[in-house]
């Protein structure tokens, strides 16, 4: 049932404060999950310069392979092998995919992972079949952390949050404190030199793929079950992550984390607050005539809304702001 | 003298091209009269049009976009909007121009949309594509209106408000209807390749910087390129809503940019008539293989991967090779060493299609172990050996095309040595 504007007239009410806490919660946990495949992304492209069009692709891999793996042990056997095996796919699709069109430029780069969601969800059909696989929650992750308000919060959302949090945290310590993450950073601005230092190059672009790849992996272990394990789930994350990256700036780690947070609570409102721009303007004594197209406009219901919500941000940012919320330069 | 002579011949040349071009279409229909051949061709000549414009970004510009089908479907949109009022008798157009409609609509977008992506150019340009993209097809949530929600917009070609007295009922009228437009939108894009704007366009595709230093403007070469592009794509759009009488969401959305990029690269991007190599073939294997595979999507994504790696001119970068090799007369020295690829290559492609078939039969068939039709052959998907024949099959198929691949190399570098020797033009 649609609510009606006595709750936002009495913005405060527990019913209000219900809505927003639990939005706000779960506006985290979409932010978080679209973070970690954002960061492996972006961690790709600001390493390499290739902007990896299948890394959804790669997630969706991640859960069907954990849902295999947990099929024959259990889920945390999964949690560990399933982003192992997924980035083992990553560094062979670099090994022998992207390092041999390196030569053509990045877009030749970008065309090659594009090919590649065409191959991956169309394997991912092949091996596991159209309709969604019974890849649950493990018994001891499925009980009520809390209740609030009377609506409770399962402790595999807090779980989602954690496994988020920490990889955040061990990205970030891998780069700035250790010693590959120097050589990863530097391999970067400096291949020749770094080369020259004796250093393999091309097997470090490997690795990072394979480690962006895993992440992906690890993203989709976490949320096939919190989702759905289906075909389809791919296909309806990939464009959300690349606003997400373009929008933190593309290669940023923080930007990415501030850009997944924003859009996940921006979704994640403009979803459960089912009010139109009408209704607001009529809650401050503003009538609006839904005959004309302004009106028409302003009577479209912000869930409608919300599922644009991420591109048009994106575009705008793109328009005056092009190197993204912390990106370090433009493109 | 000499010279306004040679310029003359190439003219001719060219107009003979175009003549034979239209002259096939007018025959198709005479060779291939089944009314499903003739809605495949009538296709054809709609993914023509949007492959070629597609090509004025990617081929001609250097400008990779994954949200092409945008202008096409929001063209066909306009199109389909604007023979709803002649069917409602508030507008007075007639059928034939209507694809302008699309036209205008596509263009109308891309100055929208090209004013703000165009002043990127790379894998960032491909990104704001790709959110346009996105953003539109989300839209269509919102604007249930104009995009008609759920079950899409539909309308009827027969308006009876036409300049040539066709009632276009038919489908063999809308197909040579299709066919004048294909003929006339492919020549415009030909003629536009030939002007400082085309030129321009290649300047800012190979080298953006050292444009710029001549004096021109990147963005603004860029954007009038993108705006153009959007022109055409419209005119393909406007063509598909006649064609179908239906647009629904997905017709902007990232599917069908997707499929356009592919016909097009598979095709071949370097040389203009690439493209339509590439929409006639995808048109025609999305027709004949969707027909009995449900992995003709895993076929062309298989055959996109191989060519971005081993081919990235296309099909027609592939048959542009051997111009050369066939002007200096040295074609024949290559044949051979194809023929023994063949072998191998026909072998590791039957045993991948085997594997594929057998793999699809055992996760989506109702029943698995009933046996599928292959090779002429019942090949039953559960059985163990089935798999082995055809994991061996594939196994040796490849390593026969890497080992014979090497003759065809040694060939290839022979050839090009003769070549250099006399001085013919390579």
């Amino acid at each position: 049932m649609r609510p009606t504007l006595s709750h936002f007239a009495v913005a405060g009410s527990p019913v209000m404060l219900e809505s927003i806490v639990f939005s706000v919660l779960n506006g985290l946990l979409y932010g978080m999950l679209l973070f970690m495949l954002a960061s492996g992304l972006t961690l790709i492209f600001g390493m390499m310069g290739v902007l990896n069009f299948a890394h959804a692709s790669f997630y969706m891999l991640g859960a069907y392979c954990a849902y295999t793996i947990s099929s024959y042990t259990n889920f945390w056997v999964a949690l560990i092998l399933a982003p192992l095996f997924v980035g083992f796919l990553g560094a062979l699709t670099e090994r022998f995919g992207l390092r041999n069109v390196h030569k053509h430029g990045h877009v030749a780069e970008l065309l090659l992972t594009f090919g590649l969601v065409y191959v991956i969800d169309e394997l991912v059909v092949l091996i596991w079949g159209q309709i969604p696989v019974n890849y649950a929650i493990p018994p001891s992750l499925d009980f009520t952390l809390f209740t609030l308000f009377g609506t409770s919060f399962p402790a595999y959302r807090a779980f989602i949050l954690f496994v988020a949090i920490a990889m955040f945290g061990a990205i970030y310590l891998l780069l700035v404190r250790t010693r590959v993450g120097m050589i990863i950073r530097a391999a970067l601005s400096h291949p020749e030199m770094v080369g020259a230092l004796g250093h393999d190059v091309p097997r470090i672009f490997t690795l990072v793929f394979a480690f962006g790849t895993g992440l992906a992996g690890l993203a989709g272990v976490m949320a096939g079950n919190y989702y759905i394990t289906e075909p389809g789930m791919a296909f309806s994350m990939g464009p959300i992550v690349f606003v997400v990256v373009v929008f933190g700036g593309l290669g940023s780690l923080g930007g990415a984390l501030a850009a997944s947070l924003i859009i996940g609570l921006v979704t994640t409102f403009a979803v459960s607050l089912n009010y139109s721009i009408a209704d607001l303007l009529a809650a401050v004594g503003l009538g609006l005539d839904g005959a004309n197209i302004a009106g028409g406009l302003a009577h479209i219901d912000l869930s409608r809304i919300g599922q644009m919500l991420p591109y048009l941000m994106m575009v705008l940012i793109l328009i005056f702001r092009p190197r993204g919320l912390m990106g370090a330069r433009e493109s | 003298m000499s010279h306004s002579q040679s310029s003359r011949t190439a003219l001719l040349w060219h107009i003979g091209v175009w003549a034979l071009f239209a002259l096939v279409i007018v025959v198709l229909p005479y060779i291939f009269t089944s009314s499903s051949s003739i809605s495949m061709m009538s296709q054809m000549g709609v993914f023509i049009i949007f492959a070629l414009s597609y090509n004025m970004l990617l081929g001609q510009a250097g400008m990779l976009s994954f949200g092409h089908a945008v202008y096409f479907g929001l063209g066909g949109f306009f199109t389909l909007h604007a023979i709803r009022a002649v069917n409602d008798e508030v507008w007075q157009f007639p059928l034939e121009l209507m694809p302008l409609v699309g036209g205008v609509g596509g263009l109308a977008f891309g100055i929208i949309f090209g004013s703000i992506s165009t002043r990127r150019a790379g894998v960032t340009f491909a990104m704001i594509t790709l959110g346009i993209g996105s953003m539109v097809e989300s839209s269509a949530n919102m604007f249930t209106d104009f995009f008609g929600g759920e079950s899409g917009i539909s309308g009827n070609r027969v308006t009876d408000v036409t300049l040539f007295g066709f009632s276009y009922g038919p489908s063999i009228e809308v197909y040579y209807l299709i066919g004048a437009w294909t003929v006339m939108a492919a020549v415009a894009m030909y003629l536009l390749t030939k002007t400082p704007l085309g030129r321009i366009s290649n300047a800012v595709r190979d080298n953006p910087e050292r444009a710029q230093f001549v004096g021109y403007n990147t963005t603004i070469a860029r954007f009038i390129q993108f705006s153009l592009s959007g022109f055409f794509a419209g005119i393909a759009g406007g063509l598909f809503a006649i064609m179908f009488e239906i647009m629904t969401a997905p017709n902007v959305g990232l599917v069908q940019s997707g499929a356009v990029l592919l016909m097009t690269f598979i095709g071949g991007v370097g040389l203009f008539f690439g493209p339509i190599i590439g929409a006639v073939l995808v048109t025609y294997m999305h027709t004949a293989l969707s027909g009995f595979s449900e992995g003709w999507i895993l076929y062309f994504g298989l055959m996109f991967v191989f060519m971005v790696m081993y081919a990235p001119g296309g099909i027609a970068g592939v048959i542009y090779a051997h111009a050369a090799p066939w002007r200096a007369g040295l074609l024949w020295r290559l044949l051979p060493s194809y023929l023994l690829v063949l072998l191998p290559a026909l072998l590791a492609i039957a045993g991948l299609v085997a594997v594929v078939e057998m793999g699809y039969q055992l996760s989506l068939a109702y029943d698995p172990s009933s046996p599928i039709d292959l090779f002429y052959m019942q090949i039953n998907a559960t059985s163990l050996w089935s798999w082995l024949v055809a994991l061996l099959g594939l196994a040796v198929g490849i390593a026969g095309v890497l080992a014979t691949a090497r003759v065809v190399r040694a060939r290839w570098a022979g050839v090009n040595r003769s070549m250099q020797a006399t001085g013919a033009k390579t």
